[in-house]
């Protein structure tokens, strides 16, 4: 990067700086001339004499009207350009700033990409946030002033002090005498200031890093009470950056009263000295009001050039801080990353260590002693053994390419895999350890991560669309940022061993079986909700196992388990509310809970003259939950469970109760009509079995529910009705083969019904179509809507999916339970069975299953053989297979 | 029948144990409780699940059913407005016993919550518990001191209590 901003500016925008400056110099004639021109045509027009015209204006002769009339289109002409002058600068200027400060965020991103990795571990996540995002952010308006301000105002400055020293080089002396005071004040205190901004920034970091540490330890804030500890922590923190800002305020301010004070100071000597000359007659009345006209117009560009001293000051010293952070030693070169392979040679042949150091940079002890060395036949599977500290994890992330050791050569084949670029190392080696990392979106993309790295097919742009992204791209290397199109396909479909998506899809799921993980994306995606037109083949086969369950509930005699959707029939395992419904409300409009104040529903219960009745039921129901729960304490979980009323509203209805008592229902007003209502409206009679809603009820309710779908227009329906020969896209796949709810009251119902459901899957041959859906199930923020154990199973599956020359496990199966750890080492042993497999074991038996073992202990390779050959006593292999 | 919670609550009334409850605590057992149907053979639990409910026969009958070397046997019967379950969840151990509804059951499952927290509040429910248990206990006493008269003499390694 370059060493001061000054520097970069110029390194990347000295045309465009130019530019503006020559516009800016261009647009002062024009400026000029408009301030010009109203006295000419006061002078020369209106106030001219009239006997002058007709006058000869560029070979025209004009009469005084017409003249007067030419003048000020001329006048208005101007105030055109001036305006567009002025408008075209501002954006350009704009534009410049804007360029360069994405050019710096990107500069500054691409440097975090090429950061050693220790450096994560004392650079902190908010720390980078808030030095990309925030502080590079005033930079931009700098940028845009950086050559054409102070070149243009010093240019007017030097032209204004010239016209002095012509009239009086004694009152330009005079004008310009304090300006030494001011240089050497003001950068003074200006230093000052900076340090200060300075101090600022880097305790703003700190409390970046401390927010987001706090924010991702919340468990433990709340688990251990510290919440009074973090609230005093954090005063702290923001009192230390209050002092500093204070302070800054305070030298601001100091700075500008200094300016204003001696500029006031100059006029002084003006009227003083310039007086007294006047009074001797050494100068003449008109030269000092002259002079002291310039002078005040010398005012107006010094105050901007002070101010933008203060900018650029502000601006440096931000640059600064950014350097050092982002300027450190032993970055990753660019080569590393960037490089593109012509060809894909497979990693094979002898894997050869010599001499490798393990140690890390700022590690001082003596357990890394001397370097790792080895040598063994690839492709073949291999186990690494060792106890605690034995250095196999660094060993890991060598092979891997994660860490460069300090000294030791590696080679596979012909391969240097320490140069080798990620190209190679990150596209033919896959790594997992015991602990990864997912992106937030879906299954799929985490699934795919591994597959991305470089654009393989480009988007099927139509001719705007191409036209268009032809202009982003351009812009984009404007600012020096990557050329490559993020709408495009970046799936390596060779390097995962297919053909294309639809075979991918067969791939992955088959990787997921690989993990133990497929069961859980197909319950993942029977929870899904699809949109059927996505997927026809799978809503289709979704209405087929809607009906083969039923028809097989029928054939077991049991289809009292299920109370089906059927919209001629009440169901009594709903509520009132969603038997009225009969379908997925789309919108807040018709919200279950706040069902009895919505208009239409009120309209369609007095159309059909349910209102009254149900007010009544209402009024029963509440009259029954004041008694049931009159002695249960207000704070017990009963009515949490049970109560339509919540323990908080029990006296309101009981007053409500009273003060309506005599009342008719058609009496009460709407608030109590409606309070009623909406306990009617949460009754399910099979469970609540209140004997409330009788079969005649059921009828009644059944024809509202049809004048209540009637009432709206097939494409502008806000509730998706539940429909037998429909798909359903606003509730799961479950649910859409279940269609219905299970009945209250038999238990174990929903274990079997599940199963059931499963076999019917199965039957028709819809699990592979369920799971893809699982597949588009969205991770959340680092995957955290999956279970460490999903997550860890995920990141395995990505591995595999890569199809790598060598896959290297350090410990990833250890958090999975036992059974599941032994299927996937029993899968991923058939899977590379003709590839490399080099596994860090996390117990010393595992390794039987291998080809190769090796014993590591303090970073070097103590013993290697085939399993039968160390496992015997004496070996240190045998002591740590003995330890467990 | 059909079944509302003030006919759940009469019933209930018809357990030794709830006799001396006020209707309306009655009716929040009955409210809170699950009202379940069981097919006919169904079995509601097996010896050795956890205890987490307590069932109140309200129509049908249930046989108790003990896993013996020579294969199940039905111990007993238990019909309408019968109590079971309830020792269980007292005293948090496995179920002793398999229970299977006799025909088509309808019975009121009372959680383990709900039924220690009415024995909480309701001391007349409590004592009658435990007049039950110590009844169960002196029964147990007579047959073990019967079973001992019966074993040869010779018993210093003899069965201990217990």
């Amino acid at each position: 990067m370059e060493s001061t901003i000054f520097k970069f500016v110029l390194r990347y925008s000295l045309r465009e700086q130019i530019l503006l400056l020559v516009l800016t110099v261009a647009s002062f004639p024009f400026f000029y001339l408009l301030l010009y021109l109203p006295k000419l045509i006061v002078n020369e027009t209106i106030d001219a004499d009239g006997a002058a015209f007709p006058v000869e204006v560029l070979g025209f002769r004009l009469g005084q009207v017409e003249y007067l009339l030419v003048l000020c289109a001329v006048f208005l002409a101007l105030v055109l350009v001036n305006g567009s002058f002025k408008y075209f600068l501002n954006v350009y200027r704009g534009v410049v700033g804007e360029r360069m400060l994405r050019r710096l965020r990107y500069d500054l991103f691409v440097r975090m990409l090429r950061f050693p990795l220790p450096r994560f571990r004392r650079t902190s996540q908010g720390e980078l946030v808030s030095t990309i995002v925030a502080e590079t952010d005033p930079l931009g308006g700098y940028i845009g002033d950086s050559i054409a301000l102070p070149a243009f105002q010093g240019g007017m400055l030097i032209t204004l002090l010239i016209f002095m020293f012509i009239e009086d080089p004694v009152l330009g002396v005079a004008a310009i005498a304090l300006y030494p005071v001011q240089m050497w004040l003001i950068p003074k205190l200006q230093r000052k200031l900076n340090a200060r901004k300075k101090e600022r920034i880097r305790l703003a970091r700190a409390l970046s890093e401390r927010i987001g540490e706090v924010a991702s330890g919340i468990r433990e804030v709340h688990t251990h009470d510290t919440s009074r500890l973090e609230r005093a922590e954090y005063t702290e923190r923001v009192g230390e950056i209050y002092r500093v800002r204070v302070l800054i305020y305070r030298l601001k301010f100091l700075i500008k009263f200094a300016n204003n004070f001696i500029a006031q100071i100059t006029p002084f000597f003006f009227y003083s000295i310039g007086g007294y000359l006047v009074i001797q007659d050494d100068l003449t009345f008109g030269s000092l009001v002259a002079v002291i006209a310039a002078y005040e117009k010398l005012a107006d560009p010094w105050k901007q050039l002070l101010n933008f001293y203060q900018v650029k000051e502000d601006a440096k010293g931000k640059y600064e801080l950014l350097l050092e952070t982002f300027q450190a030693p032993g970055m990753l070169d660019e080569a590393k990353i960037d490089t593109e392979p012509e060809t894909r040679a497979p990693i094979t042949g002898a894997l050869v260590a010599t001499n490798l150091d393990l140690k890390e940079e700022d590690e001082s002890d003596t357990t890394f002693s001397g370097g790792l060395s080895l040598t063994t036949e690839l492709p073949a599977t291999l186990a690494v053994v060792g106890g605690q500290g034995c250095g196999s994890d660094r060993l890991a992330h060598i092979i891997a390419g994660l860490k460069r050791p300090a000294a030791g050569q590696l080679l596979a084949g012909a391969l240097d895999l320490l140069s080798a670029p990620e190209a190679v190392t990150g596209r033919q080696i896959a790594y997992v350890g015991s602990e990864t990392s997912l992106f937030s979106g879906t299954l799929r993309d985490n699934l795919l991560y591994g597959l991305k790295h470089r654009p393989t097919r480009a988007p099927d742009y139509d001719e705007s669309g191409a036209a268009q992204w032809e202009r982003l791209r351009t812009e984009a290397e404007r600012a020096g940022n990557s050329p490559l199109d993020i709408r495009a396909d970046w799936i390596d479909y060779a390097g995962a061993g297919v053909e294309d998506e639809e075979s991918m899809n067969a791939r992955a799921i088959e990787v997921l079986s690989v993990v133990d993980m497929d069961d859980d994306i197909y319950q993942l995606g029977l929870q899904s909700s699809v949109d059927p037109d996505a997927v026809p083949e799978l809503a289709r086969g979704v209405l087929e196992a809607r009906r083969t369950l039923r028809a097989r509930l029928a054939d077991l005699r049991v289809e009292h388990l299920v109370d089906p959707f059927d919209r001629d029939a009440y169901n009594v395992n709903m509520t009132v509310a969603e038997n009225l419904l009969f379908g997925t409300p789309q919108d807040r409009t018709f919200d279950p809970e706040n069902l009895a104040g919505n208009s239409y529903v009120r309209k369609v219960l007095d159309d059909v003259g349910l209102m009254d009745d149900f007010v009544d039921i209402g009024r029963q129901v509440a009259r029954l939950m004041v008694d049931l729960f009159a002695d249960v304490a207000p704070g017990s979980e009963l009515f949490e469970q049970f109560s339509f009323i919540a323990a908080e509203d029990l006296p309101v209805f009981r007053g409500l109760l009273a003060r309506t008592e005599s009342a008719r229902a058609t009496d009460l007003d709407d608030e109590d009509r409606t309070m009623f209502l909406s306990l009617t409206f949460k009754l399910v009679p099979a469970r609540h079995r209140l004997g409330l809603i009788d079969e005649p009820m059921q009828e009644r309710l059944v024809l509202a529910r049809r004048r209540f779908s009637e009432g709206f227009g097939a494409d502008e329906t806000p509730i998706e009705f539940f429909d037998a020969e429909r798909f359903n896209s606003s509730v799961s796949i479950l649910d859409n083969i279940l269609f219905g709810r299970l009945a209250y009251g038999r238990q174990r119902s929903a274990s079997r019904i599940n199963e059931m459901i499963g076999e019917v899957v199965d039957a028709l041959g819809l699990r592979r179509l369920v799971t893809e859906c699982g597949l588009d199930y969205p991770v959340g923020i680092a995957g955290s809507r999956l279970s460490s154990m999903q997550r860890q199973k995920l990141a395995i599956a990505r591995a595999v999916l890569k199809r790598p020359d060598v896959l290297v496990v350090d410990r990833a199966t250890a958090p999975l339970d036992a059974a599941s750890q032994a299927r996937i080492l029993d899968n991923l042993l058939k899977e590379f069975d003709s590839r490399a497999l080099i596994w860090m074991v996390h117990r010393a038996s595992l390794a039987e299953r291998f080809k190769q073992t090796i014993v590591m202990e303090g970073g070097k390779v103590v013993e290697q053989g085939t399993f039968a050959e160390l496992n015997r006593p004496g070996t240190a292999f045998h002591t740590l297979a003995l330890a467990g | 029948m059909t079944m509302d919670l003030t006919t759940e609550a009469e019933m209930l009334r018809k357990v030794p144990m709830f006799s001396k409850l006020e209707l309306s605590k009655l009716k929040l057992l009955a409210f809170t409780s699950e009202l379940c149907t069981f097919d006919p053979s169904e079995v509601l639990f097996e010896a050795g699940d956890a205890p987490d409910s307590a069932y109140v026969i309200m129509e049908g009958a249930v046989e108790i059913v003990a896993e013996t070397e020579t294969g199940s046997v039905v111990e007993g019967v238990l019909g309408t407005n019968e109590l079971f379950g309830e020792l269980g969840v007292l005293t948090n151990s496995p179920r002793s016993a398999t229970i299977r509804a006799q025909d088509r059951l309808v019975a009121l499952r009372i959680t383990d919550e709900m039924f220690l927290k009415l024995l909480a509040e309701n001391p007349a429910v409590a004592l009658d518990v435990m007049r039950q248990l110590s009844e169960k206990l002196v029964r147990s006493h007579e047959q073990f001191v019967a079973l001992q008269k019966r074993l040869p003499p010779s018993g210093a390694g003899g069965p201990g209590v217990g």
